[in-house]
């Protein structure tokens, strides 16, 4: 089978720890956490870093708590803890239903929150989950710790704002009242990547229109996984039809899809449209306590 | 690097390079070959074995991750003392669940997780359990039933075994 | 025996609780495989082996001008560097296709399709030789690629095969077969023509397995070892002897445990002879295992064919004529494994199972970029490709007349009363009784009901305000025929060895015996189901009979399993070697029992004296006399054994129903397979739980050729389908629980009336899946695989091609 070039192995046992040997071994060194995006890449031999840092042992970074008016989401925690978090169900339904999507049960037990965005796939499902959620990653280094938008995390396919000698160890997301959300993900078949997907959050205030929304989008070339226009069409308005309809076309026709084995871009254009507009109004219905 | 990880309960240690994967690790060093690899993508789960008692795949997992931890794979999963079969395994057999038989060691420790957690899982939770395990021989039907099989047999055989 | 004398399912089960002949019996492999004790290639390890690992084209298509391996040479661990350089020196450059033409093991002039064999590297270990192949500096010119095989005859088209002397075109052959002239007349007086393109795309068989082996020629006694992922043990051992110049009785051929063949493993690999080599060059055993790329890329794809169909009826549905115009696409060489005769295989099988006089076909085979192969993937030698051609053609046909197909088929095939039944293109149809197998798919189905059900949901969906969401209905029939068991030595052969199989049955002394067999299992159970064919004439319990198989040292030569054909043929051998034993222990039981053998009559496992049932002598007691000092009849040699070479007298035609039914969503194409329904006839079945395993698989095949598998190309020809993240297999999430029925009719000419079904519902499902999505849509054709993508664009009347790369 295929197998990944030499490199040197070091192991971190806290993230001081991890952020000494990011900053002794220099810019060929990479973290590895569950290494499931990471070691396909490095067998085909596409990725060849000269010093693996296992952060496995960080285990904590391993949690989701409540903190706050924000749920706080270490770096190290595993996909399936995420899809089981009852405390993410109880305010986000959107973790569960996207986590469900991702890769293969196995995988999830091993794969983890800072992997996947880190590795900032651009058809990555969790990266439009806190797009839509508008997260925050926590970064640190020597220097301490730093917060960043999830609006400004993504810096191109594969590229995020880590810098050299710094390791993400937090994603926070807010917590909304009255709020519903959900995933939509389009898979040519189960445990594949999206060919498109969608998800969204709708806040309701006093007066039954929506007081906020998120929409995050992925496998399209949505700019920062997300789609400011739409959101601001909707922030204020009642739920309508009309605006759901409107608020869809507006992220199809803004997104940037790129034809592959997927599907050509007029179909991924057209499921952006249909994707969001389901979980707009699914996250709607539950607002309002419906089932959905 | 040495590394020491307890496969099956037996400690196993070995020099072994970095970049070495734990399906390597486990075929060529531990000798257990009952583990095998179908891919290169982690899609097959071929390889899958325990980690610390939960299933990963071994093909996209550094042995040396493994130093210090916990694994177990087939050839652990029957009785270690009396050799009786896993209701696992006994499953497989009495509902047809295999066929060439080279997807099936991941798919039984797949099963035997999802059992731990869930002893009674209906055909849709079974489904969903085992799709990242691909089977190119048996349509998954008789997987299915072989663990539910497996579901329905736990009580009687472990008191069979402690008595 | 007569299909008349086709006992039931024995009754009386064995010591350990098996059935003495016919049932469901636990399966006796399953004991090694459950604990991880199975055995396959990988798993071998011999003292000093080395590893093999293969540098590969990332071209389509390029001239090599150099190829430079000093610094693999170089690294430490790597004992070997192979180019096609060297092997041409010893003659071993090319090597025959099973087709006639010949392919190269390692790339000298030319590479010709992405993932092409270029050089090999022996080291210490699997890790050292793939990093070897990254310090060998290949320098290639590329040229233009030919991808769309619709313009491989194109007059501008470059000439893949300049290797081949005064070849300037890619035409590879025309062949046909049928009436043109009556398929003429028939369709030009017809009521109604319909006419339809189709791409049967590229597939591949992808066994969880990949390709390997272990090579060992010992320098001392000059005796070459291969242990192999081989479906045929001793047709590679004949190969390996024409290719090599090796004598063929100084090489053993040993298939352990395969994980799974489906026509991957039948033929003969560049990297299997590269061991070869690697161990002659090294003096030491050398191991080849293709990763999972390789294995998609390079090793034998399957179908491949773009039709035209044409089928002419009345207008009330009455089929006069099929005919067929195929482009076959059979990559960079002609390596495609059938029968000699048949070189678009078994496809004039086409007219399937209705009754009408004229049908034609022609094929025409053309060289592009890819890689070869063509005939695999449990596809009877392109009997899947027949079945969906008609099966399209008749729904097609359905559409235009607004008929439902369960009717219209009903209406057009072969009655019971018709078997044997010649085709109008050849074949003689053993038996069938085709209605009485759509009535009980029907049943099961609740095909009416079913109907109804898409009656009211077409009729909500017209309504208005109604769900832009709900999910549309479709139903899809496929009835299939298939011919399995190739075949009768005179029509079939390949390279020159007809496919007649061999088989030992020996009874030991104590009663216990042996079966040696020529095919190999790779999942079918051989081990138990050939158990219960000589326990089923003998009365020796299954527990009692091992079957030995995959080694060709130890077993008697045939061409081994694929195309359905172990039951068929060797299953027929082993019968007939019991029966021989049978017939040997009647003669054993009346010496000893001092009486005439005309006096005995035979109970399960014994022979008695007509009349006096407590005087008789059990196998084993027979066995035991024939092997002592018993005075045996003159002539009569002792010892209870059979040898038997089985040439069949035709082949057998098992056939089947089958009704999908699935929900689109109309928003985004996705498709869910609700119910599949299978009815199978295959004759009796010896053991109806591994017939129903055999089932179970072919329909998930079904459903991942019709919505998911297919192997594309882009303009430049890198394969799109190289990995399980692009080439995608069904999951358990996909597949529906299957829902089984039967039909029995045995085979007239087999010796125990069976007809094979391991392919059965490979070739027979995937029509009924693309039926099923056409008619939620509404739609006449679209090419599968039906992706969401795929979906949605025909809904939109704009289809995707499926064999390029989506733009």
């Amino acid at each position: 089978m295929q197998t990944p070039a030499p490199f040197e192995y070091e192991r971190a046992a806290s993230v001081e720890e991890a952020i000494a040997l990011l900053t002794r071994h220099g810019p060929e060194a990479r973290l590895i956490a569950g290494g499931h995006s990471l070691l396909p890449m490095m067998k085909l031999r596409l990725a060849r870093p000269e010093t693996l840092i296992d952060i496995n042992g960080l285990a904590d970074l391993d949690y989701i708590r409540v903190e706050g008016d924000q749920i706080a989401i270490g770096a190290m925690t595993r996909h399936a803890t995420v899809l089981e978090s009852a405390v993410l169900a109880e305010h986000y339904r959107i973790f569960a239903e996207a986590e469900r999507v991702i890769a293969d049960p196995i995988v999830r037990n091993r794969g983890t929150v800072g992997g996947s965005l880190c590795q900032a796939d651009p058809s990555e499902d969790l990266s439009a989950v806190f797009a839509a959620l508008r997260g925050q990653v926590v970064i640190r280094s020597v220097e301490g710790a730093r917060t960043v938008d999830l609006g400004n995390f993504h810096r191109g396919p594969y590229e995020t704002a880590v810098g050299d000698g710094e390791i993400l160890v937090e994603v926070r997301v807010p917590i909304r009242t009255r709020t519903g959300s959900a995933y939509e993900k389009v898979e040519r078949r189960a445990g594949d990547w999206s060919v498109a997907a969608a998800g969204a959050f709708v806040q309701f205030g006093d007066d039954g229109s929506i007081a906020d929304v998120g929409i995050g989008i992925t496998a399209v070339g949505a700019e920062h996984f997300t789609c400011a226009p739409a959101e601001d069409l909707l922030r204020g308005r009642p739920p309508t039809a009309e605006a759901i309809e409107e608020a869809a076309a507006i992220c199809a026709a803004s997104c940037h899809p790129s034809a592959d084995q997927r599907g050509p871009v007029d179909y991924k254009r057209h499921l952006v449209g249909v994707l969001v507009a389901r979980a707009l109004n699914r996250s709607i219905a539950r607002a309002r306590g419906e089932a959905a | 690097m040495r590394v020491t990880m307890k496969v099956n309960g037996q400690e196993t240690t070995a020099e072994i390079e970095p970049r070495l994967l734990l399906v390597h690790y486990l075929r060529e060093s531990a000798g257990l070959t009952g583990t095998h690899w179908g891919c290169d993508t982690s899609n097959c789960g071929a390889c899958t074995v325990w980690l610390d008692g939960a299933p990963v795949k071994s093909c996209t997992t550094l042995a040396a991750m493994a130093d210090g931890h916990e694994v177990r794979t087939v050839e652990g999963l029957a009785d270690p003392v009396t050799g009786d079969l896993d209701p696992v395994q006994q499953g497989f057999m009495e509902e047809h669940g295999l066929q060439c038989g080279f997807c099936t060691p991941g798919m039984m420790m797949t099963a035997r997780a999802l059992l731990d957690r869930n002893p009674d899982p209906d055909e849709d939770t079974i489904r969903e359990a085992i799709s990242g395990n691909l089977c190119r021989c048996t349509g998954y039907e008789n997987i299915v039933r072989a663990i539910r099989w497996a579901a329905t047999h736990q009580t009687v055989d472990s008191q069979e075994v402690s008595a | 025996m007569t299909a008349t004398e086709i006992p039931p399912p024995d009754a009386a089960l064995s010591p350990a609780g098996n059935p003495l002949g016919f049932g469901r019996m636990l399966r006796k492999e399953d004991a090694r495989f459950l604990r991880g004790q199975g055995h396959y290639v990988d798993d071998l390890r011999l003292p000093g082996m080395l590893h093999g690992a293969i540098l590969r084209s990332p071209y389509a298509h390029a001239r090599i001008v150099s190829i430079d391996t000093s610094a693999a040479e170089a690294h430490p661990k790597v004992k070997a560097v192979i180019t096609g350089a060297v092997l041409e020196t010893l003659n071993l450059a090319w090597m025959p296709t099973l087709s006639g033409d010949v392919t190269a093991v390692l790339a000298t002039d030319k590479v010709r399709y992405q993932g092409q064999e270029v050089a090999f590297v022996v080291a210490e270990d699997e890790y050292s030789a793939r990093d070897a192949l990254e310090l060998i500096d290949v320098e290639y010119d590329p040229l233009p690629a030919v991808v769309d095989a619709r313009h491989a005859l194109d007059p501008d088209a470059p000439v893949i095969r300049d290797d081949l002397e005064g070849r300037t075109d890619n035409h590879i052959y025309d062949w046909e077969a049928g009436d043109a002239a009556a398929c003429e007349e028939v369709f030009a007086k017809a009521e109604v023509v319909v006419a339809q393109d189709m791409i049967y795309p590229r597939v591949h068989p992808a066994p969880m397995e990949t390709c390997g082996s272990v090579a060992h020629m010992d320098p001392v006694t000059g005796k070459l070892t291969v242990w192999t992922t081989t479906q045929a043990p001793h047709a590679h051992r004949t190969v390996y002897a024409l290719v090599a110049g090796l004598p063929e009785h100084k090489i053993q051929i040993i298939s352990p445990d395969i994980g799974g063949g489906f026509g991957n493993k039948v033929g003969i690999y560049p990297g299997y002879v590269l061991s070869i080599v690697g161990s002659i060059v090294t003096k030491a055993p050398v191991k080849w295992m293709e990763d999972r790329s390789e294995n998609l890329m390079s090793t034998s794809f399957a179908r491949d064919y773009h039709m035209h169909g044409e089928i002419a009826a009345t207008k009330d549905g009455k089929i006069l004529g099929l005919r067929v115009n195929v482009l076959a696409d059979h990559g960079a060489f002609n390596g495609v494994a059938q029968p000699t005769k048949f070189p678009a295989g078994f496809f004039h099988i086409f007219t399937g199972s209705y009754d009408y006089p004229a049908a034609h076909c022609k094929v025409t085979a053309v060289y592009t970029n890819k890689a070869l192969g063509g005939v695999a993937y449990a596809c009877s030698f392109r009997i899947t490709e027949a079945v969906y051609l008609v099966e399209r053609m008749v729904d097609c046909l359905a559409f235009e007349l607004k008929m439902d197909p369960a009717e219209l088929r009903m209406k057009n095939l072969l009655r019971p009363e018709q078997f044997p039944y010649t085709t109008p293109t050849g074949w003689e149809y053993d038996s069938g009784n085709y209605p009485a197998a759509l009535d009980e798919a029907k049943r099961i189905a609740g095909y009416d009901e079913l109907r109804r059900e898409q009656a009211e949901r077409r009729a909500a969906a017209a309504e208005p305000g109604a769900d832009p969401a709900a999910p549309l209905m479709g139903i899809g029939i496929s009835f299939f025929t298939e011919g399995v068991g190739a075949g009768p030595r005179k029509h079939m052969d390949i390279l020159g060895l007809g496919m007649a199989d061999g088989c030992d049955l020996r009874v030991h002394p104590t009663g216990k015996a042996q079966l040696r067999l020529s095919v190999q299992t790779q999942g079918q159970g051989h081990e138990t189901t050939f158990a219960q064919i000589v326990s089923h004439v003998l009365g020796i319990p299954p527990e009692d009979i091992e079957v030995i198989h995959g080694d060709t040292d130890n077993t008697p030569f045939g061409l081994g399993t694929y195309g359905s054909r172990s039951t068929p043929v060797s299953g027929a051998a082993a019968a007939v070697a019991a029966q021989r034993v049978k017939d040997k222990a009647r003669i054993v039981a009346a010496a000893a029992l001092e009486c005439s053998p005309d006096d005995l009559e035979w109970e399960h496992g014994r022979w008695y004296v007509k009349g006096d049932p407590s005087k008789g002598q059990t196998m084993a007691e027979i066995a035991m006399a024939s092997h002592g000092s018993l005075e045996l009849p003159e002539g009569v040699e002792g010892h209870l054994d059979a040898s038997v070479v089985y040439n069949p007298p035709n082949l057998t035609y098992p056939f089947g129903c089958y009704i999908a039914v699935v929900d689109v969503d109309p928003q985004t194409g996705q498709v869910k397979v609700r119910r599949f329904i299978a009815v199978d006839d295959c004759g009796p079945r010896i053991n109806p739980m591994i017939v129903e395993g055999q089932v179970h698989g072919g329909l998930a095949d079904g459903v991942g050729m019709a919505l998911m598998e297919v192997i594309a190309f882009d303009s430049d020809g890198n394969n799109l389908g190289g990995s399980f993240m692009d080439y995608l297999l069904p999951t358990s999430m996909e597949c529906p629980s299957w829902e089984l029925g039967q039909t029995v009719t045995p085979s007239p000419h087999h010796p125990i009336g069976v007809k094979g079904v391991g392919e059965s519902a490979t070739v027979g499902s995937p029509a009924a899946v693309v039926n099923a999505v056409l008619d939620a849509l509404q739609l006449r054709h679209a090419d599968m695989p039906f992706t969401p993508a795929a979906t949605w664009r025909a809904m939109q009347g704009r289809p995707l091609r499926p064999d390029l790369a989506i733009e």
